[in-house]
């Protein structure tokens, strides 16, 4: 189990940190989000629900665009637009 | 409703609320604590003091699942991410709770204890702090967090029990680290010898240091005789609410108030606009804020019925409720067992590791902690041991019936990160007297200053533990090609 961040095509990235719970989601979305370039797209794929929390006021507090959150079975797949 | 909920929504609507597996474990988990409480009161009604901390223990894991309510992250992810969720969220909680144990003190229910000021309180939260960093979670966080099926937090559970128990009982080399003084201070306290209070570093500093220094909330400190001005005034105007707010307009400034000045398009604000966004940094979070508000009056209402009980039963400590039911094995020398009678955390998982270790033949009660004052009870009796299992309990209904539940085995670093993150925060508590519930939240709120002390170490420690994890995963992603972070 690791943590796995890639870019999965022009604008596109994904990085899924299942197994890892706080503060482990939100701080490599973060190290994630300076790594790209404004307008591009992070899909994250996570199963801590509480990092859940901090990764929207993170969003909201940037300028981020977390326009799609599905969760189920107590996995998460969202999507956030770099400002 | 975000997209989660309406999924959840929609998807309960098609297949029924009960044909949902995870509401069918949730409701069965419902109706086994129920049948099981109905069961032990049919057995002696005056269970039902130890009842009183089961249902508490639900209706705080409920909360604290609802609001993801972790006061690790309340110090974490201001310094990690720059959140401050979490911390207005324990601030709200905080200044709601102060108002209730004021009136339950005016009443003559509070069940509090004031604790004493000195080094100790403030490196106790350094080593707690720096510990919920690794953990993923503060103490109550990880019950809660057991509760939603993550297997390392269970390991955190699991160390924080054993670290805390073998700390206060171990004795041997580093007995000599402490001071003659405190020693001399223990031998003149003339305690019962199978106490053996100079032989053990915790038993040397609690009866050589802490005991020589006197606990006491502010409106004791100021000798307020009236006690609705103590209570109300003083100790929660004064240690609390004030406090709370400075804490609150610090939080705005530094971590929120760019962010909101931004999104709302205001380039010269004025104090409306920051009143207004003041209130956006409480609501920005809701669930967090809704979790405080309940968590601030229901840790008020526990305090409450807990000092009504205890007054219906003629009783000071459930030590002597057991000892009526015939259960006198575990209890102190003074015949009492842990039983806070609020919101509390640490020592009953001391008591819970103790318990193991003296079915493995160790003697744990040669000592202050356990030996004078806590006991150690079967974990069948332990009457805040259950709030603990409450809140596990409650989480766990509320994370299966959101589709929240999930078995998460953790990795390696996760597993390792608990242990030692865990053993820390044991330590830690001890030191301090409490984890952030217990030497925090319950001290403050009840007029007694004593909790900023800890609060302000575990900033500290938090602080120090971010910049280690940072390390570390830096560190880590050096080393590993797969994570280019």
């Amino acid at each position: 189990m690791a943590v796995k961040f890639e870019q999965t095509s022009d604008g596109e990235y994904k990085l899924d940190v299942c197994g890892y719970s706080c503060p482990h989601p939100q701080v490599y979305t973060k190290k994630a989000l300076q790594k790209m370039a404004s307008g591009d797209v992070l899909t994250l794929v996570f199963d801590n629900p509480s990092s859940g929390e901090s990764i929207i006021a993170m969003c909201d507090n940037e300028g981020n665009d977390l326009y799609e959150r599905s969760n189920d079975g107590g996995m998460s797949i969202w999507k956030i637009r770099k400002a | 409703m975000s997209n989660e909920n309406e999924a959840v929504a929609v998807a309960a609507q098609r297949e029924g609320w009960l044909a949902q597996k995870g509401n069918q474990y949730a409701v069965s988990i419902m109706a086994l604590v129920l049948l099981g409480s109905l069961w032990v009161l049919s057995i002696d009604s005056r269970y039902i003091y130890l009842l009183v901390y089961v249902w508490f223990g639900m209706i705080y894991g409920m909360l604290l699942q609802y609001g993801r309510f972790c006061m690790a992250a309340a110090v974490r992810d201001l310094f990690a991410v720059g959140v401050p969720r979490m911390a207005v969220g324990m601030m709200i909680a905080v200044a709601l709770y102060s108002i209730i144990a004021a009136t339950v003190t005016v009443g003559g229910f509070s069940t509090f204890h004031p604790h004493p000021i000195g080094w100790h309180v403030a490196l106790g939260g350094l080593i707690f702090g720096f510990g919920i960093v690794f953990t993923g979670g503060c103490a109550s966080g990880s019950l809660y967090k057991a509760g939603e099926g993550n297997v390392g937090s269970m390991i955190v559970i699991v160390a924080i029990s054993f670290s805390q128990a073998i700390f206060v009982a171990a004795s041997g080399w580093f007995d000599r680290l402490v001071p003659a003084a405190w020693i001399d201070s223990a031998v003149a306290k003339d305690m019962p010898e199978e106490l053996s209070v100079t032989e053990g570093w915790f038993d040397i500093f609690t009866a050589g240091y802490v005991w020589d220094m006197k606990g006491s909330t502010l409106a004791e400190t100021l000798g307020t005789a009236n006690p609705v001005v103590a209570s109300y005034f003083v100790n929660t105007l004064l240690v609390t609410i004030l406090p709370t707010i400075v804490i609150l307009i610090a939080l705005y400034a530094v971590y929120y108030r760019k962010g909101y000045l931004r999104r709302a398009k205001i380039t010269a604000p004025d104090m409306g606009d920051h009143a207004r966004g003041m209130w956006s940094m409480f609501t920005s979070s809701k669930n967090t804020a809704i979790a405080g508000v309940g968590l601030g009056i229901f840790a008020g209402l526990q305090m409450w019925v807990t000092g009504a009980l205890r007054e219906h039963y003629h009783i000071f400590n459930f030590g002597e409720l057991l000892s009526d039911m015939g259960h006198t094995s575990g209890l102190s020398i003074q015949d009492t067992v842990f039983d806070p009678g609020y919101w509390y955390i640490t020592t009953q998982e001391a008591q819970w590791g103790a318990w193991v270790m003296e079915r493995m033949g160790v003697n744990m009660m040669d000592n202050i902690f356990f030996g004078l004052d806590n006991g150690i009870p079967n974990p069948l009796l332990n009457a805040p041991g259950f709030m603990s299992i409450g809140i596990i309990l409650g989480a766990a209904v509320l994370a299966l019936s959101r589709r929240e539940f999930k078995w998460k085995l953790p990795s390696m670093e996760t597993a390792m990160f608990a242990l030692i993150g865990g053993t820390l925060m044991g330590i830690g508590a001890r030191i301090g007297m409490g984890c952030n519930i217990g030497a925090f939240f319950a001290t403050v709120t009840n007029g007694d200053p004593s909790g900023w002390v800890f609060l302000a170490g575990m900033v500290g420690g938090g602080y120090l533990g971010v910049k280690a994890f940072n390390l570390w995963i830096e560190r880590r992603s050096a080393k590993q090609d797969e994570c280019e972070l």
